[in-house]
Formats: structure tokens, sequence, C-alpha cells
């Protein structure tokens, strides 16, 4: 009998996305599965957003391994793939001087994990002030690594999705996998909404459900524990208050809250580390935000927080083990883990690909895909482009004259672009992530009527429709009567 | 004016309006018959009149016409004059850059970009509200919580119905008009939340906008969780004390799907930090002089840009001096312009937030200047008083001040003729 797709990835998240991604290159008919109503809308849209360089993870670990190799192939993917990724440097900051071996050992973690000594160096508190003149008097030292980075996890897990898609592999959203049994072709995979689709493999992609989708085939049970972290973002005003990604030592002030540039020019502070008992529970609380200003405050004692335009919280996939569970797994031949998969995880999200990728290929023996679409360009950010380049876009198209967002600067073009390209947005925030109308200042105070009305225009739906995300959050209430 | 297809060649304004809502719109009309040739309205939404054309509720004009209008028919006239006079604008435009010389760069679908240089350049941009992240509420982030004037566009332009069971969080003027007209179409208010001891909001919009529709104001309250992961099912208000804390055990859940928030005016002044002009810290604009002439030459501010004002009246007249002081300087030679300001300061104690203009200079002022401030608390029988250095120089007692309300003084000429800066001018409240 034959199977409906030849690989089933559960999420489509950055992980799964890479895989789906990696897997694209392959001569293999490949389906990816989503809960939400579009890809990135989990733990990929709500993170610190760094590529980090891989000092940080105990030399022998999955987490290791994956880290360095992806955020080293992450710079090759940016200009592949056309998403925004900027070399910023990191620092981590040492207060006092008992922790001074920390430090050191920090770095000598780095190079056991295959950092170079070119891309780390510890810095006195003079030379890391020196570098960023925000940070804290009480700085006694630094561990800087060069090679860190930041990225847009919204453009990042978009572009890999695109060029999947570019590729020939199907997306399904709003679809919750209820079962995954095994069979004889390989496995039979149980949907929400009561279909049943049959694939030679499975890949376990699904963030903070991982633990959930992997029980259902496998006698080593994992657990999850979501992590919760909160974050604030501040105004492109206060971008510049440090150019550097600065990190705490963790120990003193527990594990430390990051301030950040992003590669957007704002000002990120966070997380805190809540564990939770509830996969659902992405709410702020008065607590930790207070706790992210007082902890960002140790690191640059003037943080602008009377800047901030927005704060929100994501959950960390935590697996009890500590580790990411990456591979086949053992008693469930074909069905293969991403699972556990914390920070870094977005910087491991390349390799992850890529690895999960070649074993499958293996195992299918799967020949390379002819004619495979290696890269993608990016929607038109008319907000960065030179006045000239601005022009021309809009005699090829003029809707990309008419601003929607004034904030960020972002056009009806760059919207119904946006809407119209495979896999598309389906909602406010999916036109939010690739776009970034209503990521600005006002925060879709005055966007929200005109994207509403563009989304309501392309998907052919009517206003009453249009969700902020997925089912259950329309904008508008439908009259009585209509 | 004629459209250019290479963005390199830059077209010459005369005056040149950044906004076409109310305060543009009043400059250029006053710019006009000041006798200012080549202006030119630059306006990004799709019509004349800025927010003006969603409050449809009326109370607008009775200081400048003597009646009741609604906020369409108080543009319309604004409108009709820029017609009649006909100063040309544009619609769907954005200024995507302007600079200290007055060089603006324009972009909309019909023209792509444009480029233009200026003699004189009104700002008129109004303001935003300010949004739920900058307020950081806990809670989820679900549909369902808007900004009171994005629902007010929303309801009254767009046409449809932003919620049934409704909260409102600050008692700003557009929240009260909003828990009045969601009521009329339908909707329950349960509660309008204020954090401050007093309301934002003119003292007439709570008479008529709760209190006839016997909608509850607490004041001292705020909310400190949003509930509903995908719409909001619910919003908890708790009591503040005086450090605006919540008050653990004060706690009250609404059943809602909707949370307004009505907390405050913002100024938007990105174009006018990238001309680097000199910004006033408490207004959010930018800091004028008596012609409402930034600290950049030829660059003029007016209305909510500058400042946020409680009533469109204030906002047109001030504008209209705006308009006529460009037409002057646009007018104006090289060597009749100002090389060094001469002006003063206006100082401002007991409880007067600031001025606008923030200086004066005594030999260039008119006979007549209006100077506005508001207020930093509510005040009762206090006095405003006018200082030129020791001596008093005029003094009005009111009855109660509001921080919800102008306030406004007048400078006469005669009286500050010789006024140095070490001598200083100040407006105060005092006993």
């Amino acid at each position: 009998m034959k199977t409906d797709h030849d690989v089933i990835i559960i999420g489509g998240g950055v992980t799964g996305c890479a895989v789906a991604r990696e897997l694209s290159l392959w001569d293999l008919d490949v389906l990816l599965i989503e809960r939400g109503e579009d890809i990135c809308s989990g733990t990929s849209k709500a993170n610190s957003a760094i590529v980090h360089a891989g000092f940080d993870a105990k030399p022998g670990t999955k987490k290791a391994r994956f880290n360095v190799e992806g955020s080293r192939r992450m710079k090759e993917l940016a200009v592949d793939l056309d998403f925004a990724w900027k070399n910023n440097g990191a620092l981590v900051l040492c207060f006092s001087e008992e922790e001074r071996a920390a430090v050191q050992e920090l770095y000598d973690r780095g190079i056991a994990n295959g950092l170079t000594g070119e891309e780390l160096r510890i810095l006195s508190g003079e030379e890391a002030r020196k570098l960023e003149p925000a940070l804290s008097e009480e700085v006694v030292c630094a561990l800087e690594a060069k090679s860190s980075a930041i990225v847009c996890p919204f453009e990042l897990t978009c572009a890999l999705a695109e060029n999947a898609a570019a590729n020939g592999v199907s997306f399904r959203f709003l679809s919750e996998v209820t079962g995954v049994e095994r069979s004889e072709e390989g496995y039979i995979v149980r949907l929400s909404d009561a279909s049943v689709l049959k694939s030679r493999y499975v890949v376990n992609a699904a963030g903070i459900f991982s633990d959930s989708i992997h029980n259902m085939v496998s006698g080593h049970k994992l657990a999850i524990t979501p992590r919760r972290g909160d974050y604030l973002l501040m105004d492109k005003e206060a971008g510049g208050t440090v150019s550097h990604t600065i990190f705490q030592l963790p120990g003193k002030f527990g594990k430390g809250v990051l301030v950040t540039p992003t590669v957007h020019g704002n000002l990120l502070a966070g997380p805190t580390a809540i564990d939770t008992a509830d996969k659902e529970d992405t709410a702020t609380t008065a607590a930790a935000l207070a706790e992210v200003q007082e902890r960002a405050a140790v690191s640059v004692p003037r943080m602008p927080f009377k800047q901030v335009i927005t704060s929100f919280s994501g959950l960390r996939a935590h697996e009890a083990g500590g580790d990411f569970v990456i591979g086949e797994c053992e008693d469930a031949p074909g069905f293969f883990d991403a699972a556990g998969i914390e920070s870094p995880g977005l910087s491991a999200a390349p390799a992850i690909g890529q690895y999960l990728a070649g074993l499958i290929a293996d195992k299918a023996g799967a020949r390379t895909k002819e004619n495979a679409v290696l890269t993608r360009t990016g929607i038109p950010h008319m907000a960065l482009l030179s006045d000239e380049e601005r022009a021309e876009l809009i005699l090829r198209d003029p809707a990309y004259g008419q601003i929607v967002c004034r904030c960020e600067n972002v056009t009806e073009g760059e919207i119904r672009e946006a809407i119209r390209r495979t896999p598309g947005a389906r909602s406010m925030d999916g036109v939010k992530r690739r776009v970034r109308a209503g990521m600005g200042r006002c925060q879709a105070g005055f966007c929200t009527p005109r994207v509403m009305e563009i989304l309501s225009e392309e998907l052919g739906i009517p206003m009453e429709e249009v969700c902020k995300n997925v089912p259950g959050s329309e904008l508008l209430i439908r009259e009585e009567g209509k | 004016m004629s459209r250019t297809s290479s963005p390199e060649a830059a077209e010459h304004v005369g005056v040149l309006i950044i906004g076409g809502g109310p305060a543009g719109l009043a400059a250029a009309v006053a710019a006009r018959k000041a006798g200012a040739q080549d202006l030119l309205i630059v306006e990004r939404d799709r019509m004349l009149g800025g927010i003006l054309n969603q409050c449809i509720h009326n109370g607008f004009g009775l200081h400048t016409f003597k009646e009741e209008l609604t906020g369409p028919e108080y543009a319309s006239r604004f409108i009709s004059q820029v017609k009649e006079l006909d100063i040309p604008y544009l619609l769907n435009t954005m200024v995507l850059n302007l600079d200290r010389d007055r060089n603006v760069t324009l972009m909309s679908r019909k023209d792509g970009i444009r480029r233009v240089k200026a003699d004189a350049v009104i700002l008129a941009m109004g303001c935003r509200e300010r949004p739920r992240g900058a307020l950081s509420i806990p809670g989820f982030r679900p549909a369902g919580i808007y900004t009171a004037g994005t629902a007010q566009r929303l309801m009254n332009i767009e046409g449809y119905q932003v919620g049934r069971r409704v909260v409102i969080l600050g008692s700003g003027d557009i929240g009260l008009i909003m828990a009045r007209r969601m009521t009329l179409e339908g909707a329950k208010v349960l509660t309008v939340a204020e954090l401050m001891p007093y309301s934002g909001g003119l003292k007439r919009n709570i008479v008529q906008c709760l209190n006839d529709y016997d909608i509850p104001l607490q004041l001292s309250h705020t909310v400190v969780d949003i509930h509903g992961k995908d719409r909001v099912s619910g919003v908890t208000i708790a009591q503040v004390d005086e450090r605006r804390s919540p008050i653990p055990g004060t706690e009250v859940t609404y059943d809602c799907d909707t949370l307004l928030l009505s907390c405050g005016l913002l100024p938007e002044n990105e174009l006018t930090r990238m001309t680097g002009a000199e910004m006033s810290s408490v207004t959010g604009g930018a800091s004028v002089d008596e012609s409402l002439q930034t600290s950049i030459p030829g660059v003029f501010a007016c209305g909510n840009v500058l400042h946020v004002h409680d009533l469109v009246d204030y906002v047109s007249e001030e504008a209209s001096h705006a308009g006529e002081s460009a037409a002057l300087y646009a007018a104006s030679s090289e060597g009749e312009r100002r090389a060094d300001a001469e002006a003063v300061e206006i100082a401002v104690a007991g409880g007067v937030r600031y001025t606008v203009p923030q200086r004066i200079d005594p030999v260039r002022m008119p006979d007549k200047v209006t100077v506005r401030f508001r207020v930093a608390d509510v005040y009762r029988d206090k006095t405003i008083a006018v200082y030129r250095g020791e001596k008093r120089l005029s003094a009005r007692k009111t009855r109660v001040l509001a921080p919800g309300e102008m306030e406004q003084v007048i400078l006469k000429k005669e009286e500050l003729s010789g006024l140095t800066a070490a001598e200083g001018l100040r407006v105060v409240i005092e006993d």
C-alpha cells in the first residue's frame, strides 16, 4: 500500500520549517502540519532572537554541537534565503571578583565546543565599557563572543518555509495531531478534523508539545516543562543603547536577563524563566515584567524603559533531560525527534534541519532533487530601500507607494505580497511577522483597519472573519441579524 | 505642479503643510490669506480632515463658529475654504524625509517618489494614542484590545461593531466619547477605570457620556490582568494606592469581550526629530517661539503635534497663527529673517507643567500672544499669574483647574518691552 506522503513534519516553528527546507532538496513528498493558522506561531515567535556563538552549552551535548554548527550555517543561509541577520557580537558580564573563574570556564567551554580563539576574548571591565559605554560600573570583566549574532526569527522561519514550498513541500494549518501510530508502511497520523494521513516517516518538531507527540510512539517517555520567558521591547529610538548582545554570567543574579538590539533596531530585554504547568500560558505578569526591568538594569543601569512599546512572553520547551532530543527514535524506527528544543534552538535550527533531513534521505534512499531552488528572495522592505529603488518598485507596482503602517513605513504592496506568498499570511499577526505592519511604536493603532481590509480583500473573506491569529480571535463582532 | 518621474529633481514650494487635519487645514487657510503662494498640503490618509472625520459627535466649533458642529462638519468648513482658496493638496501621500534645510521626500502610489524644497514648513502631523504595550498591562495579548480612536474609526468610518461588553481603561476624551457611542450602538459599557485620582477628559464629556448613561467611572483604578488567549474574555481591575500601585485584595474581574484604552495621546514627531529641532520633554513636541517656529528656522509647528489640545477650536486658532508666521517667513528675504534669537524662555511654577510657546521675543512679538498650558493636578480656588521678574503682570482667579483642560494667559507686548532673560518671565499657579 502506498502512503500519502514520504514525510510528515509535525510543527511549523523554526525547527519544523528548517527540516522542511532541507528535506525539500531531496526527492521526497513532504507535508508539514501546524496547529496554528500560520508558521512561526509558537516558541519561534517569542524568544530573544539571538544566534548564539556556542560557548554556553556543555561540551558533548547536542545543544553544543547543533548550536555551533547552526550558528555557522546561519550566515550563508541569511544570504541564500534573504532574511535579516546581523553579526553584532556578544558580551557576557561578570560582576564580582569571585566569579572571574566562571568567565574563564565559559571561554574554555567555547573552545571545547569548537569555537576559535579568534571568536572569543576575555575583557577587563574597562575594556567592556569602552566597547559598550552604557554598561554598569560594576562590571569587573566580560567574555566577548565576536561571532554572536542577531536574527529576525519571523523572517528566518518564513524564509525556510517559503523555500521549502518552492521545492514542493505542502503545508496544512489549523490541524492538530491527535494520534500517531505505527503501521506497516510507516506511520498513521490522525488529525483533529478526523482526517487520517499515512506517511513513511514522521518528524516531531512540535515544540512544547513534542513530548506528547513522541510519547504516542515511544516507550522512552519525554517530559517537556513549558518555561515562560517574559520580555520588554523598546522603541527604535532606544535601539542604540547597546550594540552587542549583553548577557549576564549565570550565578549571583540567577539565570541572567539579556539586553540586546534587534535586527530591526529596537531594544529587547528579557527573558524571565518561570516554569508553568500550562502549555497555553503565554500571559505576562506584572511581577515578571518588573523582574525583567530590575535584572536588565544590573547590566545597563540607565535602561530606557520609558520607551517600552510592547511586552510579550513565550514558552521554551524544556525537556527533563536538559538536552535537545534529536534523531531517530530508538523504539520507533522512522520516527524522528527534534524535541526539547529550547535555547539555543533558534541558532541550532539550520543544523538540526540539515542533520535530520540527511538521516531521513539516507533511510529513504532518496536522491537529491534535480532543479531544486536553493535561494529565496524576501519581500522588499520599502523602509530600507533608497529613494531610487523605491521609485522603481512603485513604477512596477504602485501599491508599494501606499504607506499603510506609518510607524514602520510598511506599504500596501508589502502586505499584499505577504498574503500572496506560500505559505502566506492569514491573519493580522501573520502580516505583522512578515512585514512588520503593526510592529512599531503605535502598535497597530493606525494600520489595523487598513490591514484588516487588505486581508479581507486578498483572502476573499468578510471583515468580520479577519482574525488576529487563530479562529476565535476575530477582531470584529458580527452584528445581530447579519 | 508637474509630476516628476525622477526623484532627483526637487520642486519648489512656498509653504509646505505636513498634515491635512484640523491644524494643517487652518494653517494652510491662514497662510494663503496672509499672502503665501505655492502652498501644498500633504495628507497621508485618504481624505482631508484628519481625526475629525471619525468624531461624528457634536460639540465642535463653539468658540470658532459660535455654533455646535460635528467633527466632519467642523472639518468641512475648513476644507471648503481650502478649495475656495485653491490650495493644492495631496492625499495618500507620506512624507518620508524632512531635513533642516526643508528638503522633503514624499511618497505615494500616484506620484512615486517626489522631492520638494520648501521655503517654510508647517508641522501638523497630530498625535497618536498610547498603546497597550506602552502601558505594560500584563496578561494575554488577544484580539479585542483597541485604543479608543482605532475603535472609533472602525465604528464611525468603516461601520463595524468592535465589541458587545466593554471595559474602558483611561478617561481621556476619546474614551469617554466612545463609552457613549458604544452604548448607543447596543454594547454594554461596564466601567471606565482611571489610574489617576482625576479624569483626563473634559468635565462636559464625563457628564454627557458617562453620567447620562449610568456608566461608572472608577478613579484610582487600573487594569491588572487581561484574560482570554484568542479574544478578550475578561479584564481584572484593581484600585491603586497614592503611588499608583495596585492594592492587593481590591481586584474585580469583569466578563467582557473588549478592552478600550484611552490612556493619553502622544505627539507624532518623527519628522520633527529628523530636522534636529529642539524638543520639549514635557509636551513631547517641539519647543517653539511666539511665532510657533521651532529651533529650526522656517520650520513651524501647530496643533496636537506641538502639544495635545483639549478643544479643536484652540487647534485652529494656534494653527492660523502658525500659518501666518510661515507665510511671513516664506515671503521674507534672508536678511529679514532673524539671525540670533533674542527670545526669553518662559518659566513655569506651582503646577504649570509647560507653556506653548516656550519662549517669547519681546521685540518681534505681535501686540498680544496667547500662551497655552496645562496643569499637573486638580487645583481649587487658585490664581493664575504672570510675573516679569518680581512684578506681577496679570492675575486671574480660578475655581477649578484640571489636567484635562487647557488653560491660557495673554501676554501683551506693551508690558514686555525691554524684557531680558536675566529678568525672567514666569507663569505660575498661586494661592
